[in-house]
């Protein structure tokens, strides 16, 4: 057991597979996430693909705060990921509920439904620190130390 | 389920690349389109109602994240609704520095559409070619606002910050890059056979559907309807110059195309002229912290159509309700319209040419009429459109591009 959790650690830090659920963001960081496959920032060059099957992810990033809508569906994205995931909050509105924070809609942040490894503050965050925190969660033993509340 | 050769996909709510998420329901018969239930309302935040339990200002942050991509229309609309209740003119240098914002949003916009609908269609390299001129802009709006996104350039009674020359200097710069390249995207929208194929027949909405369904923006104009706020109830600076107002009869996904690609060269115009013609003077006048009593209706033009914000005041310093209009809720009504009939291989872009803030699905799942299911997603749908055209010749992997600048 021991042996296959380090073997998919060492390979998924060579090559993770990135996952994006907006979990009702204002599209300010979610353009963000998507602009770092974009020529400038090139995420893929660290041979970090996105995709769409939770089942495939490694990192799921998610942008915003959690409306009642998506809790279940965040819920189920997250079980769906196999073994070891990290997940990264990306705004400020995903760490905290920022703005959003109190709505009668809105959970709070993701960190309300599904635990986080990475919080990344920021409204919007720019695609150099989601680059910087994609490559800490990897760092992260998977044991769940790090930002981890 | 439906009778008996129907198909039933349900596509949603989770989108893996892009945007808020909404789901659809799509009815098949054979390769056609049926019918379609849209289901939206997954980023419901109650907006709105929270706007009522703050003051003024605080809710200027909260309208700015309505919508991240068209964040300067939003709080330009709600800085005019408060501003005519306070009875308060706004200097002509800020309403020239509003009108600079909101035509780079524009762009900003825009280019990011062009992006999304290469990518429906399974032309990446478009996608990759427009993000990257996209980030002169955000470059731009940072150097204005401090933000590439929510650049809170807005408050009540004008702007934040000043623009100076070195700004300036900065922007014609970049638009002149920019407008050698909208250019050559527009060469390419209309001299490339492959992509007019694509995108020309599909997703069509006549001029008449369009009024009955109420459609806004680049789709309305698309369907040969000379309709811009900025013209015909101008506001701001708008008042000052005259704009264009880009039309087709294509009425299709190509139509919306064309006119979202001149819309950009229109709004290059607009800028420089600003800059030309920018008046000297403060840019903020001051606002009672208490709004006086009474409700008005703005109406303005965001990138993707009108956008309507209602503000009711009761003389205090919180706002009794706020109602916020996107322009996308105005076209979602034509959506069913305008599938219907289609193939399944063109939902993808027939839905990304009214340039939703949508975003879909993670997983779909086929139902067929003998009860199996299938699960798919909407990456295989766009790609299944997308192989499903290769079949027929239509391979946007054949345009060859310029390096471009
Ligand atoms: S952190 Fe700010 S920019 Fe990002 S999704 Fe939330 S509100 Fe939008």
């Amino acid at each position: 057991m021991d042996l296959i959790r380090k073997a998919s650690q060492w390979a998924s830090g060579k090559s993770p597979w990135i996952l994006h659920f907006n979990a009702g963001a204002c599209n300010g960081c979610d353009i963000e996430v998507v602009d770092c496959v974009t020529p400038r920032y090139d995420l893929e060059r660290f041979g970090v693909v996105k995709q769409g099957s939770p089942r495939h992810a490694d990192v799921l990033i998610c942008t915003g705060a959690v409306t009642l809508q998506t809790r279940d569906r965040l819920k189920q994205i997250y079980e769906q990921m196999p073994e070891p995931k990290r997940v990264i909050a990306v705004g400020t509105c995903a760490c905290t509920g920022g703005v959003f924070d109190g709505c009668y809609c809105v959970t709070g942040g993701i960190d309300t439904v599904i635990p986080v490894d990475v919080y990344v503050p920021g409204c919007a965050v720019r695609p150099d620190e989601i680059i910087s925190a994609v490559e800490r969660a990897l760092s992260l033993k998977t044991d769940g130390e790090g930002d981890k509340k | 389920m439906a009778d008996d050769n129907k198909v039933i996909i349900p596509i949603g709510p989770q989108h893996p690349s892009l945007d808020e998420p909404a789901s659809f329901t799509v009815t098949l018969s054979g390769e056609r389109v049926d019918n379609v239930v849209i289901g939206i309302g997954y980023n419901h935040r109650g907006l709105e109602k929270a706007c009522e339990s703050r003051t003024y200002v605080q809710d200027l942050y909260i309208v700015e994240r309505v919508c991240g991509i068209c964040s300067h229309s939003h709080t330009s609309a709600f800085c005019m609704g408060v501003e005519q209740l306070a009875g308060v003119t706004v200097p002509d240098r800020a309403e020239y520095i509003r009108a600079i914002v909101a035509e780079l949003e524009r762009l900003h916009s825009h280019l990011l559409w062009l992006g999304v609908a290469g990518h429906e269609i399974g032309f990446d390299t478009l996608f990759m070619y427009t993000w990257r001129d996209r980030e002169k802009v955000l470059d731009l709006l940072a150097a204005i606002g401090g933000n590439r996104i929510n650049y809170s350039v807005n408050t009540f009674g004008g702007v934040r910050r000043d623009l100076d020359e070195s700004i300036f200097a900065k922007i014609t710069a970049t638009l002149n890059e920019l407008e050698k390249q909208i250019n050559y995207y527009l060469e390419l929208a209309q001299t490339e056979l492959t992509l007019k194929a694509r995108l020309s027949g599909i997703g069509c909405l006549s001029k008449e559907d369009a009024l009955k369904f109420g459609a806004t923006g680049p789709v309305l104009r698309a369907a040969g309807v000379a309709q811009d706020i900025r013209t015909a109830e101008p506001y701001g600076a708008y008042k000052n110059f005259e704009v264009n107002v880009i039309t087709h009869t294509a009425a299709d996904v190509f139509g919306r195309t064309a006119v979202r690609i001149l819309e950009m060269l229109e709004s290059i115009r607009i800028i420089r002229h600003c800059i030309k013609e920018m008046p000297e003077g403060a840019i903020l006048a001051k606002v009672p912290r208490r709004i006086p009593e009474g409700e008005v209706i703005v109406r303005m033009e965001a990138p993707r159509g009108e956008n309507i914000h209602y503000i009711r005041s009761n003389g205090t310093d919180k706002p009794d309700r706020i109602r916020v209009r996107a322009p996308s809720e105005a076209n979602w009504h034509g959506m069913q319209h305008m599938l219907k009939g289609e193939y399944l291989a063109d939902v993808p872009i027939s839905i990304a040419a009214i340039d939703p803030c949508y975003s879909c699905t993670d997983r779909a799942i086929t139902v067929n009429s003998d009860g199996t299911r299938k699960v798919t997603d909407w990456q295989s749908i766009r790609k299944y459109g997308i192989d499903w055209y290769k079949k027929r010749g239509l391979d946007m992997a054949d345009i060859r591009l310029e390096r471009g600048v």
